[in-house]
């Protein structure tokens, strides 16, 4: 089900790292309100796609065609958090929300909605691996991107933030936006899957 | 605040949050003059004379020393992948972190470099020239280490093939940094240094986020 205006559309792409082909041929698009989960083993290849879209791999071969966006405005959440543990919740809010443009939240409603709101004064390397987690959702909400890019979104979370990672993206998606999430579990409104296959 | 103004305020808060790391370079710097009468005896003449090759060889090293701290932080926690994302361009992100690092360890030496003179028996004249030549010369210093710490990011244990790698690109500043202290010299050594710092401060962002696209890859 392709939408009118498609964000996104990839047409025969293939990468490779360190010289071993991950895949090849990959063509799909992504429409507004859309939700692709990727899926496929380890090492398939799903988290350097994620980083292919974001711009940081260059494609072996293939295109993405970005239409009214180029270069796209979009969030990534990374394996690695991009967390300094020597300032605050509330300050490295502020700085993503500075440095990606104040277009979102503010950082106490960010941490509020993702249930860290009364550790806003409290140096973020005190955080456990799931507050953490939380805490890199929340830069997602202080600059309003239309793409989410999610690298295992559910990782480290527990049962409440597995529920707070659904509505993050119910939200997204009702207001217009897309994601593409690499998983191993099933994310709620996912409205397509692409699997990669094991590397060849 | 612009995303610019908040890249700069956050390091120089990390910094500042870190400690004592802030303070090793310029003890770094000031132990070189501390040891160096021990070293070639406490002449004063000699010292004088040796006094601006010194505080350079110490400025050099101590900023050398400090380059991998530049990206390494930021790669390690994933930052400098999402830097990627911000809405200011990666080399305007080079750029403030350079501004931040030099105002962290080039600096610190400035500053430092008072007490440099009294150990190294330098008059006061000869301070201001060396002064005005750390202020010229180690913008360039930073700008190359820049590349170099851009290039090396990517490497786990880099630490020194940086500073090694850039070695080469530095001597010059070192030439005219010591050229524009030593008894008698004229002005053209600290406008050939304001002339490096200004065309490399000016390329050297450009190159290291080139470095550093390329070594994400």
């Amino acid at each position: 089900m392709t939408g009118p205006h498609p964000l996104l559309t990839v047409e025969n792409l293939a990468l490779s790292r360190g010289g071993r082909q991950l895949f090849a041929g990959l063509g799909f698009s992504l429409s507004p309100g859309q939700l692709l989960a990727l899926r496929g083993p380890n090492g398939a290849g799903k988290s350097s796609l994620l980083l292919a879209l974001a711009g940081i791999l260059r494609p072996a071969a293939g295109r993405l065609d970005w239409h009214a966006e180029e270069p796209p405005k979009l969030h990534l959440l990374a394996h690695q958090p991009g967390v300094k543990a020597r300032l605050t919740l509330a300050e490295n809010l502020d700085f993503w929300r500075a440095v990606n443009g104040p277009t979102g939240l503010a950082a106490s409603a960010a941490l509020e909605r993702v249930g860290l709101g009364a550790l806003g004064g409290l140096d973020a390397g005190y955080l456990s691996a799931g507050q953490t987690r939380r805490l890199a959702l929340a830069r997602l909400l202080v600059t309003d991107r239309r793409l989410w890019l999610l690298d295992e979104p559910l990782s480290a979370l527990d049962a409440a933030g597995d529920a707070l990672v659904a509505g993050l993206i119910a939200d997204r998606l009702a207001t217009g936006g897309a994601i593409v999430a690499a998983t191993h579990d099933d994310l709620p409104g996912a409205t397509r899957t692409l699997t990669l296959g094991p590397p060849a | 605040m612009s995303a610019f103004a908040a890249l700069l305020v956050r390091d120089l808060r990390l910094a500042g949050r870190g400690g004592a790391d802030a303070l090793t370079l310029v003890l770094f710097f000031v132990m070189v003059g501390a040891v160096t009468p021990f070293a070639v005896g406490p002449d004063r003449v000699l010292l004088a004379r040796l006094a601006p090759g010194i505080v350079w060889i110490a400025a050099f090293l101590s900023l050398l020393l400090g380059l991998d701290r530049l990206f390494r932080a930021d790669e390690d926690d994933g930052t400098l992948l999402l830097l990627r994302q911000a809405a200011l361009p990666l080399e305007a992100v080079v750029f403030a972190k350079l501004l931040a690092h030099w105002l962290l360890t080039a600096l610190p030496l400035l500053v430092a470099s008072p007490l440099l003179a009294i150990l190294l028996s330098m008059d006061m004249d000869v301070w201001a020239r060396t002064a005005l030549a750390l202020l010229l010369g180690t913008p360039a210093l930073a700008a190359f280490g820049a590349v170099g710490a851009a290039v090396t990011v990517g490497l786990r244990r880099g630490g020194l093939l940086g500073p090694v790698l850039m070695l080469p690109l530095s001597v010059p500043v070192l030439i005219f940094g010591a050229g524009a202290i030593a008894p008698g010299s004229g002005d053209a050594a600290l406008l050939f240094l304001a002339a490096l710092s200004l065309v490399s401060v000016a390329f050297c962002p450009f190159a290291a986020a080139l470095a550093l696209r390329v070594g994400s890859e």
